[in-house]
């Protein structure tokens, strides 16, 4: 009955280099209920993180009560972490749901019904289209809604009311993602395959802490390192991670640049590989375009100069590179620490180059994965309800924008695309400024999540403009709305969602949605209904009602795109397990790998941008573009290091950096009405080093003011393993669950220290380049509230009581591994252990 | 050369012009984070175009009594316009600024090539293509925040 808050990643299923990943199947059911109490299983898969494991829902007496991971399905071989196991199906019967409409009135939010709740939004809706036209209206989504729902609301944003105003949370965690794939390959879409663990000679984790950010995927890798002919891990990150200890364990390498230097440290890797001739000189010839000037960027990254400027130590640098540009296959994998940081697109587009250089890409064991917060979160960009168009059209090509005007029968004036759409930070700027004055968030809580919060949080109280707020919840956000909506979350509906590396699956209603909720495809059509959106004949925009004729919908507007869903349907996806795309006439069961030709989308007809400057983000044009003919070949695009917004000063002499812990997603809104995953992470904390924290006369518990130039909170330090000279929050804590501080008090808010500021390319914010100062406010009475499991654990081993007490749940080791289709190791599975494990590994 | 240390002399002018102004710009319109940043830094490369020129200067002088091309010389945005049309059209008043810089280094480059002066042929190249990069900026952000202040932007 393994404690999963305890031990993290559960048995290890060690096994030799090129053969199956052995299948595992772990469950949970809430306290009380045996497996055979169960009605019915639901398929579906978890969406607490962009891993997407595949996995069942337990129905019963019409209520989730737990999970089961699927032992067929290609991404999870049956695993499942601990937010997916604890934190899957408790909120959605926590008391505390939205069941009906809530309109503001007499300053305070009252219950309505839906007419009414409606009602005010179109009639506010109509009267601002008149008055002043669609660019009055802004959407701001979530990472966490489906196919069906985002592609939905894209008709209707683009064609029905013609707004170019949509963007959602996928800003604030992928937006770097699918820009350093535009600007490399031409057009979003992950190269690489999970698959490439198992055939990979060396794993390169660039501020990506995967031990705790996608639990299964670092099973995966676990069980590679400790089996036969393990790859080695090279972990790139300020705090000394379980990651970091697995490369030191595995005769890798752990570098820990300063915070805001990432572009320094690739560019002196980049050079190494040039120096020393670790270059596939034919296929970069054949391959790629831009090699000269690249050589020429980073000719001044010396290790020595890295050294000045990162502080890494010019050996383990050379050590690092030296792994890259001599293992025969390697696996890169990329997150927020590159993503949320200065020159984020440019650092993330260095690891494509890495790859380029070596010709290492489009085979088994060499992949690139630019990771996201979650599954959804691919979708957004997929479907255009983020700053995309839908299917990967670039918004610069006329031909592209044709294309969706003649899907949806609008003039393709009404689909703004003068511009690329607008992004987050720029949509809550103009709602300050009263330009947009209509702004409808779903599924998210950006007065948690965005950047220098307060701020946030009087965009949203003001009275300039009025605010949409559709949750499961009344978070943070919601409290601040004009109109809040009830939804239905995971389980409650039907739809379909893509993980990071393209498996598609189908996630199916299990229960009813509680009191009025409704889905959030629902509540989008029924607001275009009430609006009476139209194409050009008449006809309804858009056409469809139901989750399925979505999907076809979709589906029809991929055809022709490198995003290809056409060989897709709900039947086809009910089978045993996700099926990632491409998947077409040509590939019926989808495809494990992109770029085996190796030929990239950067035909100027076909891309997804034309691309930009990385430095300013200036856009190419389209004649530059095709004057530089690329014709299918990879971009190789440099930049140099500049120095971050905000440096370390007399006043804030430390670097604050903010990330995430194992058992909490987001802010919160589910894992922490999980009381597993709450009880092991209860509230924020900060982590010091060892060194600062005698310097500040601070010891483990003490609680601490954390000052930057635009905030302060009030927490309890954990002296621990982030790097000296700076300092480490996680962002998850808001304040829905302190019933007793003030609503105002953001005492333990990490976004109010962080600066607006974005990278010129992705427009991500940058969550990690702060300055700030730490002063004792008093003693503490105990340890900081900080696992102790993962990367937060005291600097002194057993210092502190170590995190554990999560209910029961069971693992399975299969005696026989499924088939997976397209695994390139299939039919070398070995007989594995048997039974139930009991207690831990 | 006295046509030559006129251009240099414009550029190193224009290009202190633009500097300036890009800064009056960027602080102006802080609340716009992306135009503070940027336009800081691009304001550092045309700093550094004029450093680049330091040694030419000395070499041919700088002359900027020539009647002609004084008249060339624009003025620099001393204060910004408030708003979104005012940040529009400040970004254009930069990018006028920047296309006088543009022409002048084309201009210089010429007489560069003339004189096969590789060191100021080498200065007018770089200048000249990271212009070009100020330029692309320009109009990008230009573009971005045209329709929204052309249509919506609210009363101030
Ligand atoms: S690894 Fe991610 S997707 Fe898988 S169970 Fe855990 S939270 Fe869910």
């Amino acid at each position: 009955m393994p404690d999963r808050i305890a031990d993290i990643w559960g048995e290890r299923t060690p096994h030799a280099k090129g053969t199956v990943w052995p299948a595992r199947v772990d469950l949970h059911l809430d306290e009380g209920v045996e497996e055979q109490d169960v009605d019915r299983w639901v398929q579906s898969a978890c969406l607490l993180c962009s891993n997407g494991c595949g996995c069942d829902i337990a129905v019963k007496d019409g209520r989730m009560v737990g999970v089961r991971g699927r032992g067929t399905d290609v991404v999870n071989h049956g695993r499942m972490g601990p937010k997916g196991l604890y934190g899957s199906t408790p909120w959605a019967s926590s008391p505390d749901r939205l069941t009906r409409p809530l309109v503001h009135e007499g300053g305070r939010l009252v219950e309505t019904d839906w007419q009414t709740a409606m009602g005010r939004i179109v009639d506010e809706s109509k009267r601002l289209l008149d008055e002043n036209g669609p660019l009055t209206h802004g959407f701001y989504t979530s990472g966490q809604m489906f196919i069906e729902e985002y592609y939905t609301l894209a008709v209707i944003g683009k064609a029905g009311l013609g707004t170019p105003h949509m963007d959602g949370n996928t800003r604030l965690c992928t937006a770097t993602s699918a820009a350093a794939f535009k600007e490399s390959f031409g057009a979003d879409g992950q190269p690489g395959s999970y698959t490439d663990i198992e055939h990979c000679d060396a794993i390169f984790l660039y501020g990506h802490n995967m031990a705790e950010t996608q639990t299964v995927l670092w099973m995966r890798i676990l069980d590679r390192t400790r089996g036969e002919d393990p790859p080695k891990v090279v972990c790139v990150d300020p705090r000394r991670t379980p990651v970091a200890e697995e490369a030191e364990r595995t005769g890798g390498v752990h570098l820990a640049p300063r915070v805001g230097t990432n572009l320094a440290l690739m560019n002196g890797l980049t050079r190494e590989l040039f120096h020393n001739g670790w270059t596939a000189d034919v296929w970069v010839a054949e391959h790629t375009i831009g090699v000269d000037d690249l050589r020429k960027v980073v000719e001044p990254y010396t290790p020595e100069k890295v050294a000045e400027i990162c502080g890494v130590e010019p050996h383990d640098l050379r050590r690092a590179a030296a792994i890259f540009g001599q293992s025969k296959s390697v696996l890169s994998t990329v997150l927020q620490g590159f993503y949320q940081s200065h020159q984020a697109t440019a650092a993330s587009v260095a690891v494509h180059n890495l790859h380029l250089l070596r010709g290492l890409i489009g085979r088994p064991g060499s992949g690139v994965l630019q990771m996201n917060g979650q599954p959804t979160a691919q979708n957004n960009r997929e479907c255009g309800a983020d700053g995309d168009l839908p299917g990967f059209r670039n918004w610069n090509n006329q031909k592209h924008v044709q294309e969706l005007a003649d899907l949806w029968n609008v003039d393709p004036l009404t689909i703004p695309h003068w511009a690329p759409p607008t992004n987050a930070m720029q949509i809550f700027n103009y709602a300050e400024k009263g330009s947009i004055e209509l702004l409808w968030i779903s599924a998210t809580n950006p007065a948690v999540s965005m950047p220098e919060s307060s701020h946030i949080r009087k965009i949203l109280s003001g009275d300039q403009c009025f605010v949409v707020v559709q949750d499961l919840f009344l978070t943070e956000t919601a409290q601040l709305a004009d109109v809040v909506l009830p939804a239905a979350g995971w389980g409650e509906k039907t739809g379909t969602f893509t993980n990071v590396n393209r498996t598609v699956h189908l996630s199916d209603k299990a229960v009813d949605p509680p009191g009025e909720a409704k889905s959030d495809l629902d509540i989008f059509l029924m607001y275009s209904e009430a609006m009476g959106f139209t194409d050009r004949d008449g006809a309804p925009l858009p056409t469809w009602s139901t989750p399925e004729e979505a999907f076809d919908a979709w589906r029809a507007a991929t055809a022709g795109r490198p995003v290809d869903y056409t060989g897709l349907s709900y039947d086809k996806l009910r089978g045993p397990t996700g099926i990632p795309w491409p998947v077409n006439e040509e590939a019926p069961e989808g495809t494990d790998r992109l770029y085996t030709d190796p030929v990239f989308p950067t035909d100027t007809d076909q891309c997804e941008t034309y691309g930009h400057d990385l430095l300013t983000g200036g856009t190419v044009t389209e004649q530059e573009h095709r004057a530089m003919a690329p014709n299918g070949r990879a971009f190789l695009k440099g930049a140099p290091y500049t120095p971050a917004h905000e440096l370390p000063s007399d006043d804030y002499p430390l670097l604050y950096t903010t990330g995430r812990t194992v058992y909490q997603f987001h802010t919160r809104t589910k894992t922490g009405r999980s009381s597993s995953l709450h009880e092991a992470a209860p509230d924020a904390w900060v982590e010091l080093s060892e060194q600062d924290a005698d310097n500040l006369g601070i010891r483990e518990g003490d609680v601490v003011s954390v000052e930057s130039p635009r905030g302060a909170i009030e927490v309890r330090a954990r002296v621990g393993n982030v790097m000296p000279g700076a300092v480490f929050a996680p962002f998850h804590y808001g304040s829905w669950d302190l019933e007793d501080v003030a609503p105002d008090q953001q005492h333990r808010l990490a976004n109010e220290l962080t600066m607006t500021v974005w990278d010129p390319v992705s427009k991500q914010p940058c969550f990690k380049t702060a300055a700030c100062r730490v002063t004792k406010v008093r003693a503490g009475d105990g340890p900081a509230p900080a696992p102790t499991t993962a990367a937060s654990a005291p600097a002194r081993k057993g210092s502190v009581p170590e995190t554990a007490g999560g209910e029961p749940t069971t693992s399975e080791v299969l005696t026989e591994t499924p088939d997976y289709p397209n695994d390139p190791a299939a039919g070398t599975a070995h007989p594995a252990p048997t039974g139930t494990i009991a207690g831990r590994s | 050369m006295p046509h030559l240390s006129t251009y240099v002399g414009l550029a190193d002018h224009s290009e202190k012009t633009l500097a300036e102004s890009f800064r009056a710009v960027a602080d102006g319109h802080a609340q716009a984070a992306d135009v503070f940043h940027t336009c800081h830094m691009l304001a550092q490369w045309s700093e550094n175009h004029r450093e680049g020129l330091k040694p030419i200067v000395e070499r041919y002088g700088e002359d900027a009594d020539v009647d002609e091309p004084e008249r060339l010389h624009a003025d620099g945005l001393a204060e910004v316009r408030p708003g979104e049309i005012g940040l529009l059209r400040d970004l254009q008043d930069l990018h006028v600024l920047a296309d006088l810089v543009q022409t002048t280094w084309t201009v210089v480059l010429q007489g560069a090539q003339g004189l096969r002066d590789h060191e100021l042929l080498d200065v007018a190249i770089s200048a000249n293509a990271e212009t070009s990069r100020q330029l692309s900026w320009l109009n990008t952000r230009m573009k971005a925040a045209a329709p929204q202040a052309l249509i919506v932007d609210p009363k101030e």
